[in-house]
């Protein structure tokens, strides 16, 4: 199982330790990433803003390397995720004078021969639950988990075609897998108010309060999210939310990758769990039996 | 040598304003065996028509093109009006250079040289022409309907007064269809079962009328005034003769099954009636669901019945009949809301459909008309209705208009209010279209009067939290977030075509649309007709129809069966093929080309070899002239009249 590896900008900085998990689980699971030599931004929520030409030329020029190393294209970021998918489905379209246009900018000639993935497909997918239910060694028995899918990974449908848009499961299912229970919650694919965090923080507050509310009240002891945009501002924004609303939530915002690294045993270094805002270490100290050394 | 006339016309501005009328006209006069060429305004009118009359007389003409609109529209006229002297109506033939020139190019030039080559052409084909003449059908003066709700029910009725024999077919056991589902009706707030089970009764009691219910027609064949139906009357188990409809058998009945006529919020026993004035009022036992046939023990309800009228061995019968015409009345079905994640798709009790909550207000319904949640039966305090569910939605559901949800929403809205005065009920809509006699005055009561809250936005998302239901959604005239604690949900689901439609539609030879409902025959001029002739469509199996129209349809359908039966004989159209056996090697490739059926397989002697051999042969009466065959056989063998290979021919030289 290979994959050309799309990181993008948040995995190589601010969302480092998605990056550092995904590589570490694939690894153990025998998923192979190669990372695409010399890729360049997907234009996500710049480009499609201002050009629709260059929203289309970015993330083609990368699909091409990946076309060239002759692999399909698996990202973990839920919009980096969403700008190659749709340029995928523009440059397959036919009669489409676009996408000669895109063609002489990137110099080749793209159809959308590199199959755009979620990394969350490929493990549900092309891995399989059963193989990863299989490998978990950590008894995650009793965590809560609330899974939220946020905006970008299930919408539009037309394009993403991933999961059911409105009640999506697939993350719900890995957490079965692991051994974990998955919270019912109306708010899987609320918005978090991410693009408005630094423009209108009064809504964004609000927004996020609310998922808090509304997983806690289901008894979620942390939030499972597969987007590193969801995860800076659900993490990042609680000890605020706290203090606005008077709350006391405490729900550490996991990636996906993250738990599934626990539960296969591997070493919590490893997940970078150390980076993130709400901290995960007293649940875990509460919840799994055996911590590796 | 055939004396054609060529007769010009101007249209007004429609045809002369792109093509030069005069230049085709004074060209038409050159062409071989035109003896004479004229142009006119308006060549339909009378003065037209006396134009066209005085020249074959003046000019002896023996033959006529008309350069004109399509023949769709005038073709008969012309007919007419060269018959009126003395011609066969078939030696005239139309150059349409409106439709097809002078409203779709804009370069008069151009235009012009069209108009021309078209008139050219024409005047090949007419070269050709032979006298044909109509042969007369016999006309069976009985109609067949299918389907026996309202619609049919309507239909039969008119049918049945004017005198003529009627065979309603009902799927179900009763007949009533959705109407005997509904409480109130709209704008009126007469009671559904109060105006319908007046008309059941009728239906039942005119002799005119034979019902059979539990029966669906399983084939149609033959053509206008002469049809025959093959009618499955489903085994009843119940001898409809002997029973007396006393209720003893369904009362004993152990099993309890969910309720289709209550929309699964109720139950049923395995023998029943689905509401108590069914017509016929004989039950009938569900095979399925009945304890004796699926175990082989119990037969409480023959025990029960006093009059021997159980029986098990009964078997489907199939009954062949003779009918002139067609009414379709097979009406429609709900949108099945559960490609709706974001109202839960189904998972929740307490999401509703409308034709559900008109079973929770009727008192025989379920609840005995308490509105009560169907998930623990607390009486309902809030109750948020969701209008355009499955309706104006290209990506879920239809992109139509389902046009009646807007008023059965206001009436259960108001309903409610009337149920429970202290209640809330809230209405998520787009629009309201209210376009009716007395309808926006309604919509106006329900809103000022009952106190029912309109929101102007969509619902977002329903989920459930603490047993109760959350309903999220906009409100775009305040311009803000609505969040409603609500006790039931009400989705206004659209009208849909019927799951059989398309077997339906194929069985009788009728076209159906990209929804599936059927195709009248022109959308604004035979709302009611079909392109074939003697099948009619009534009520929602053509598009969403509230009652009003659907009885309005109804009464029109039967009035052109009517209109049919009031002939004894039909005038056939003489357009058809015959197929030269001379030239047929019975390779059956026509055969197989036919879409209705006509070629049929003959023995026949060639006086020249002597010998006898199977040919194709055409039944006349099942032609519709579609050319297939002639296109199909290799030999060209089967000729069509009209358009016969000659004329045809001589059209693809003349252009």
């Amino acid at each position: 199982m290979r994959y050309a590896y799309y990181p993008g900008c948040s995995l190589h900085s601010t969302a480092k330790d998605y990056d550092t998990s995904a590589r570490a689980v694939c690894r153990v699971l025998g998923i192979e990433l190669q990372e695409i030599p010399g890729w360049v931004c997907c234009g996500a929520s710049s480009a499609h803003m201002t050009s629709e030409l260059l929203s289309l030329a970015l993330p083609v020029h990368n699909l091409n390397i990946a076309k060239d190393m002759g692999l399909d294209t698996v990202a973990c970021c839920a919009e980096c995720y969403s700008r190659l998918k749709i340029a995928n489905r523009e440059m397959r379209a036919r009669n489409n004078g676009r996408a000669r246009d895109v063609d002489e900018v990137v110099g080749n000639t793209y159809r959308g021969e590199s199959k755009v993935k979620h990394l969350l497909e490929v493990i549900c997918g092309d891995y399989g639950l059963d193989a990863l239910r299989e490998r978990v060694v950590e008894d995650l028995s009793g965590l809560s988990v609330a899974a939220y899918y946020g905006c970008l990974l299930v919408r539009p449908p037309e394009v993403t075609g991933f999961d059911d848009p409105d009640e999506p499961m697939v993350m719900d299912h890995i957490v079965t897998a692991l051994g974990a229970r998955p919270v019912e919650w109306p708010y899987k694919t609320e918005c978090c108010g991410s693009s408005l965090s630094l423009t209108r923080t009064d809504i964004v507050l609000k927004l996020c309060h609310d998922i808090f509310q509304k997983a806690a009240d289901q008894g979620a002891e942390c939030l499972l999210v597969a987007c590193p945009l969801c995860q800076a501002n659900l993490d990042m924004r609680q000890p605020q939310v706290n203090r606005h609303y008077g709350t006391t939530f405490e729900l550490p915002v996991l990636y996906f990758t993250q738990l599934i690294g626990l539960a296969l045993g591997i070493p919590s270094s490893d997940l970078g769990l150390s980076k993130l805002i709400v901290s995960p270490q007293k649940l875990l100290a509460r919840k799994i039996l055996r911590q590796p050394a | 040598m055939a004396r054609i006339g060529v007769f010009i016309c101007h249209c007004g501005k429609n045809i002369a304003s792109t093509v030069d009328v005069e230049r085709v006209a004074a060209q038409a006069g050159e062409l071989p065996g035109v003896a004479f060429a004229a142009d006119y305004t308006y060549m339909c009118s009378d003065p037209g028509q006396r134009l066209i009359a005085d020249a074959i007389r003046e000019h002896d003409l023996d033959r006529v093109v008309v350069a004109a609109c399509s023949p769709s529209l005038h073709e008969p006229t012309f007919r007419g009006c060269i018959e009126d002297q003395g011609l066969n109506p078939y030696m005239v033939e139309i150059a349409n250079i409106r439709e097809q020139c002078s409203w779709v190019h804009d370069d008069r030039e151009e235009a012009t040289e069209k108009a021309m080559e078209l008139v050219n052409i024409a005047r090949a084909k007419v070269a050709r022409s032979r006298p044909l003449f109509r042969s007369a059908i016999p006309v069976t003066k009985r109609a067949l309907v299918i389907g026996g709700g309202i619609s049919g029910i309507q239909a039969a009725i008119d049918v049945g007064l004017a005198g003529y024999e009627v065979v309603v077919v009902e799927r179900e056991s009763s007949i009533g269809g959705r109407m005997a589902q509904f409480d109130k009706t709209f704008p009126t707030l007469d009671c559904a079962a109060c105006i319908l089970t007046p008309k059941m009764v009728t239906v039942a009691r005119d002799k005119n009328i034979k019902i059979y219910t539990n029966a669906e027609v399983e084939d149609v064949s033959g053509y206008v005034g002469n049809y025959t139906a093959r009618i499955r009357v489903r085994a009843r188990s119940v001898d409809a003769d002997k029973c007396t409809g006393c209720g003893s058998c369904w009362q004993k009945c152990p099993k309890k099954v969910s309720s289709e006529f209550d929309q699964h919020l109720g139950t049923r026993t395995a023998i029943y009636i689905p509401f108590p004035q069914a017509v016929p009022r004989v039950p009938v036992i569900d095979r399925d669901n009945c304890i004796y046939f699926q175990r082989g023990k119990c037969r409480l309800c023959e025990r029960a019945c006093d009059v021997g009228a159980i029986d098990y061995e009964q078997e489907d019968e199939v009954i062949e009949e003779q009918f002139g015409a067609v009414i379709v009345a097979t009406g429609f079905t709900l949108f099945d809301h559960s490609v709706y994640g974001e109202y839960g798709g189904g998972r929740f009790e307490d999401v509703v459909t409308g034709l559900q909550f008109e079973r929770l207000v009727n008192s025989c319904g379920p609840t005995e008309g308490k509105i009560l949640r169907p998930s623990d039966g607390k009486p309902v305090e809030k109750v948020v209705f969701i209008q355009c569910v499955g309706s104006r939605d290209k990506e879920k559901g239809m992109e139509y208009c389902s046009r009646l949800c807007c008023m059965y929403t206001a009436k259960h809205g108001l309903l409610f209010k009337e149920h429970n005065p202290e209640g809330e009920a809230y209405v998520f809509y787009m629009d309201i279209r209210a376009a009716g006699k007395n309808y926006e005055e309604f919509v106006r009561r329900a809103q000022e009067e009952f106190g029912v809250q309109y929101l102007r936005g969509r619902v977002s998302r329903i989920y459930k939290e603490n047993g109760q239901l959350v309903v999220r959604g906009a409100d775009t005239l305040a311009g803000m977030q609505v969040e409603i604690k609500a006790d039931l949900v009400v989705l206004a689901t659209g009208l849909i075509a019927r799951d059989d439609a398309v077997e339906v539609a194929r069985m009788l030879g009728i076209p159906y649309d990209q929804n599936r409902l059927f195709t009248e025959g022109h959308p604004k001029l035979a709302p009611v007709e079909t392109v074939t002739s003697g099948v009619f469509l009534t009520g929602a199996c053509q598009a969403p129809k509230d009652i009003p129209d659907t009885v309005a349809t109804a009464s029109a359908a039967s009035a052109k069966a009517l209109g049919l039966f009031s002939h004894d004989y039909l005038e056939s159209e003489p357009m058809v093929a015959q197929i030269d056996p001379v030239l047929c090697s019975d390779c059956h490739a026509c055969v197989v080309s036919c879409p209705f059926g006509a070629i049929e397989e003959i023995e026949w002697r060639d006086m020249m070899t002597r010998q006898t051999r199977t040919v194709a042969h055409v039944i006349e009466s099942l032609c519709h002239g579609c050319g297939s065959c002639t296109v199909a056989c290799r030999a060209g063998a089967p000729n069509l009249s009209g358009f016969s290979h000659e004329q045809v021919f001589a059209q693809v030289e003349a252009a």
